[in-house]
């Protein structure tokens, strides 16, 4: 049984799969409940044991907990502006990879998203195609509310909801029936934490927490519980958040990272980066050794007007800096 | 001649929506139109003449905005066919949240948006059930969560329609949806077509103009409330919940 259930306990089992104890209690086993310690085996036959473990598998397959994981994303080629082929012929991003992209207003950044967004099959300005997992992807990435390819985080978004933290991470997980939304909702609230730094509690309402406290959760709810394998950030903001921690949670949670950025030090965070012009991808590179060692430095020159900003707003003279 | 049916509350970003839209198909060399239907006030018509778009509009007045719609809607598939257009859309507020422009066999497409509450999709009704594309606005302004919460929301009281996020001011999305419009069926005439959802049956006094209040003034189809229900227990006169009709009231 690949779920090893028998070597389960009845705490765990029901935290894994919350669905599990209606179904017990339906086929008068509901007393299981009592002896949250006890091991299944323990507590259930074999025919049982197996009745279960199909029960579950057949939830997951409803869920879409079971579904393949998208585990890497293709773009292939299609024309420029004006009609020549994208000199980028083939671009494969995979999970837990961050790739920037770059190029001037008009270029056909916000195009090159809306193709990933949408699985173009061709049927775009662009003429491009997409694959998941190196397959011709089904209809419901296109239309469906449980499948979005893509997650969106941006300067301009706001909590409206009046809600508490928890309600609110309370809400999110049971509209996308996750399992164990307890651990879910813990892990999302340390991590906004720390990504903050300033920490709020649980019982906060969503509309009273700061610009970074409020990008912070965004981010760490995104990264947990957010059913998009891909994450698109439109310019972190600098106030406030640690964006390279931010960055590595988002990676930690199997999502593949693309920004559209023109700050030096996000774009030079990344592992590879897209040049846009002309509607075409024109190449993708990877920063240099040299850049790597200029990251160091601009973060030193970011900490540097951050200490500045700070002191104008203690109402110092920057006569020296 | 393609014909779209465009419902949705007000300000949930329908005028956004088409424009962008429809730009799409002006940019192929469609011809394309638009009538607006609305109770007393618009100025949706300026917008759209402005980006080329041929317009009528139509004021309903005193009456429900649907109402007038179905019974000038054939007029209107008419106007569109005469224009030569390519594509005709109606655009229409769903005021009373009870009635639904949407007609078999034509393209029915609601919007709504994110900012509306998540209470939203389930007390609109019929025009939010009875669509085959749901576009979501205002997604550039919440979170990712309250996104896919409210997308969830609408999936449960449509789970059949197409679902789509379009941003009304930059036009994201809106190039996805025009390719849905384009798609669909020509409409030679909508003369026997069936709505999808038949306009609620009253007619009452206030409906006529009546002010008075009390049950002498009320005759036609009156409902009248239940107080005496155990809170908690289904309450009465939901948008959805029709139930039996008390007709006649006073005198
Ligand atoms: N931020 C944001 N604003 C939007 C979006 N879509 C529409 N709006 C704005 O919302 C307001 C209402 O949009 P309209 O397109 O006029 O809404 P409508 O549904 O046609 O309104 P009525 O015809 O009066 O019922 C306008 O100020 C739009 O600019 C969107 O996706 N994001
Ligand atoms: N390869 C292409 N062929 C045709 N039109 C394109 C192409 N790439 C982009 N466009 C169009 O160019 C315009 C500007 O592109 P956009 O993605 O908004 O630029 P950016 O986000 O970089 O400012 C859009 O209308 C877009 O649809
Ligand atoms: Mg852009
Ligand atoms: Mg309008
Ligand atoms: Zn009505
Ligand atoms: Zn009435």
């Amino acid at each position: 049984m690949s779920r090893q259930l028998e070597t389960l306990t009845v705490e765990t089992v029901f935290a894994r799969w919350p669905f599990v104890q209606q179904q017990l209690a339906d086929n008068g086993l509901g007393d299981i409940a009592d002896r949250p310690e006890a091991r299944l085996a323990e507590l259930l036959d074999a025919d049982q044991l197996s009745d279960l473990d199909g029960f579950i598998g057949v939830m997951e397959e409803f869920l879409g907990t079971n579904e393949e994981k998208v585990g890497e994303v293709t773009i292939t080629g299609g024309r420029a502006k004006d009609g020549s082929p994208e000199p980028v012929t083939e671009l494969t991003v995979k999970v837990g990879e961050v790739i920037c992209i770059v190029g001037p207003t008009g270029s056909g950044k916000s195009r090159l998203l809306a193709d990933i967004e949408w699985v173009a099959r061709g049927d775009t300005p662009t003429g491009r195609h997409v694959t998941i997992n190196g397959q011709v992807p089904d209809d419901k990435w296109r239309f469906s509310s449980e499948y979005k390819l893509v997650a969106q985080l941006s300067q301009n978004m706001n909590f409206v909801m009046d809600l508490s933290v928890e309600e609110f991470l309370n809400l999110h997980a049971e509209s996308r029936l996750a399992t164990d939304p307890q651990e879910k909702i813990q892990r999302i609230w340390n991590w906004a934490n720390e990504l903050a730094g300033e920490p709020f509690a649980l019982d906060t309402p969503v509309t009273s927490l700061s610009g970074g406290q409020s990008r912070a959760l965004m981010i760490a709810d995104t990264a947990v519980l957010s059913s998009s394998p891909v994450v698109l950030i439109d310019e972190i903001e600098n106030a406030g958040i640690d964006r390279q921690q931010a960055l590595d949670i988002l990676i930690r949670e199997e999502k593949i990272v693309l920004m559209a950025t023109h700050d030096p030090i996000l774009a030079l965070m990344g592992d590879r980066r897209v040049i846009i012009n002309n509607g075409a991808m024109q190449k993708v590179i990877e920063p240099s050794e040299a850049e790597r060692a200029n990251l160091k430095e601009l973060r030193a020159l970011d900490a540097k007007l951050m200490s500045l900003r700070h002191r104008l707003r203690m109402g110092e003279r920057l006569d020296r800096i | 001649m393609r014909f779209v049916t465009v419902s949705g509350p007000p300000s949930s970003g329908k005028t956004a929506v088409i424009i962008k839209t429809l730009e799409h198909l002006q940019k192929d060399g469609q011809k394309v139109g638009v009538v607006k239907f609305d109770c007393l006030f618009t100025d949706d018509d300026e917008l759209y003449r402005k980006n080329g778009i041929a317009v009528r509009k139509g004021l309903a007045g005193a009456l429900c905005p649907d109402h007038y719609f179905v019974s000038n809607v054939e007029e209107c598939v008419q106007w569109g066919l005469q224009e030569g257009l390519d594509v005709l859309v109606s655009e229409s507020a769903g005021l009373c949240n009870r009635c639904s422009p949407h007609i078999r066999e034509v393209l029915a497409i609601c919007v709504i948006d994110n900012l509306s509450g998540t209470g939203t999709p389930k007390k609109i009704g019929p025009m939010l059930k009875a669509a085959d594309v749901v576009v979501i606005t205002k997604g550039d302004i919440v979170s990712q969560a309250e996104r896919e919460v409210f997308a969830s929301r609408v999936h449960m009281v449509n789970s059949k329609a197409r679902l789509l996020h379009v941003n009304g001011i930059t036009g994201q999305g809106s190039f996805e949806l025009s390719t849905l419009w384009t798609g669909t069926e020509e409409t030679a005439t909508v003369e026997g077509k069936k709505l999808r959802f038949s306009m609620p049956a009253a007619l009452c006094s206030y409906c006529l103009g009546e002010t008075r209040i009390g049950s002498d003034y009320q005759m036609g189809n009156v409902r009248k409330i239940n107080l005496d229900l155990p809170t908690g227990s289904k309450t009465d006169g939901g948008p959805q919940d029709l139930g039996p009709m008390n007709t006649g009231g006073g005198s």
